[in-house]
């Protein structure tokens, strides 16, 4: 079958920056992205899970991106503007997808 | 002083603190007891819509005068003044630096609604009346220790804040929810109250108590991640400053000439610490203050001060101020 190459993103951020990320995303003209909860995991700040979080301050989401991979300056620039100082991972990994339109 | 350690041993003994205990026990204990998520918010949900209600009915029955207006604006003043108050102490106290310092007075001037509860549930057990619209001035207090915290820390520099952030401020479900069932609450009065009042009064101690296990997981969890990060001077911060909140509260209080029971709630109020909308604020506004810290102070020490020795002291202090 037919695939076609692009860049897959992921960025771990956390909740309360959700909507700006999504905000800041969509302006970028990158509409097509998955958000999922993060159960849990361990950083500088040791181990978390998503259990016994009291407010929208604390607990993580993941951003998942696929774009082309001229899409991928446009999405960085966009993102880094919004996960600069907070907490969180951002990383690229090279993927292959099916349909190359609709990216 | 034996009418305070009475208070305070009939507290201690409350299913309410008790429940909070096994909570704080279980989660150092590593137990794997939990309360759902959607449960923990469905819990939370009820909590503010019984409490804004019935704070509404009871603005209701006895009618809208000036005191609530000055409450409110009192309200608002507290919760600005207080973080350069705890900024103050902080600095002394604690090895803190500006920011963190900031950002964890930022916490001492705004509310926990929790602890308003479960004071509100301590007066109904003494039978002792409270003005129903101290849930508004709750809710007033939420915001302005925010903007406190953030002026302590980037006087004339602009950009901390911005729209998104202040709709959610304003706009965060707890308010939404308390405010609106205050005057769902204030609109159907006692009438309102009787329909429902199998659901919003009789379960309401039980709810609290499965609310306040879960917050005593919470805050076990809290202490046992976040406890390493503070020094004595923090933590002995997070137990001198509700009383001294608590003082500021009394004053207003008297001078508002608030009843007993509306000293009491202004007095809690002013010496809680929020751990829901300010760390929330906090994370977006000043992303480099350390959330450990802040959430261990007020969730970890300052909550369980407070709904253990904190609102029976408050209690006391106001029933002899007032010769009760």
């Amino acid at each position: 079958m037919q695939t076609h190459q692009a860049k897959r993103v992921e960025i771990t951020i956390e909740k309360i920056m959700q909507s700006r990320l999504s905000d800041a995303l969509m302006k970028a003209e990158v509409h097509g992205f998955t958000i999922l909860p993060v159960y849990g995991g361990s950083g500088r700040s040791g181990l978390w899970d998503r259990t016994g979080q009291v407010g929208r301050a604390e607990g993580m989401v993941q951003f998942i991106c696929i774009v082309r991979e001229e899409r991928l300056d446009a999405l960085l620039t966009a993102a880094f503007k919004v996960v600069e100082k907070h907490i969180g991972v951002v990383n690229i990994t090279d993927c292959e997808v099916l349909r190359a339109e609709r990216f | 002083m034996g009418d305070i350690l009475s208070l305070a041993a009939d507290n201690l003994l409350s299913p309410i603190v008790l429940c909070f205990a096994l909570g704080v026990a279980a989660s150092l204990a590593r137990s794997d007891l939990s309360v759902p998520e959607a449960a923990a918010k469905a819990l939370s949900i009820y909590l503010l819509f019984a409490i804004g209600f019935k704070g509404g009915v009871s603005v209701s029955a006895h009618g809208v005068d000036m005191t609530l207006g000055l409450s409110l604006v009192a309200g608002v003043i507290l919760s600005a003044l207080l973080p350069l108050i705890a900024f103050g102490l902080l600095r002394a106290m604690s090895g803190l630096d500006r920011l963190n310092a900031a950002a964890v007075a930022g916490h001492y001037g705004s509310i926990s609604i929790v602890t308003f509860v479960a004071a509100t549930s301590v007066l109904e057990s003494s039978g002792i009346a409270s003005e129903g619209y101290m849930v508004a001035v709750a809710a007033a207090m939420e915001a302005p220790a925010i903007l406190s915290a953030l002026w302590l820390i980037s006087r004339g520099e602009s950009g901390r804040m911005d729209a998104n952030l202040w709709r959610e401020i304003m706009l965060n479900g707890s308010i939404v929810l308390l405010v609106g069932a205050f005057f769902i609450g204030m609109i159907t009065g006692e009438e309102g109250l009787a329909e429902i009042s199998s659901f919003v009064v009789a379960p309401f101690k039980g709810v609290l108590c499965l609310f306040l296990l879960d917050m005593g997981l919470v805050a076990g969890r809290g202490l046992a991640k976040g406890g390493k990060l503070l020094g004595w001077g923090s933590i002995a911060f997070g137990i001198v400053m509700p009383p001294i909140g608590a003082a500021f509260g009394l004053l207003a209080a008297l001078g508002l000439g608030l009843s007993l029971g509306g000293t009491v709630l202004l007095m809690t109020l002013s010496a809680s610490a929020s751990y829901i909308a300010v760390p929330a604020a906090m994370r977006v506004a000043l992303p480099e203050a350390n959330p450990s810290i802040y959430l261990t102070l007020s969730l970890g020490v300052t909550f369980p001060f407070n709904l253990v020795l904190g609102i029976p002291l408050y209690l006391a202090v106001a029933s002899f101020v007032f010769g009760a």
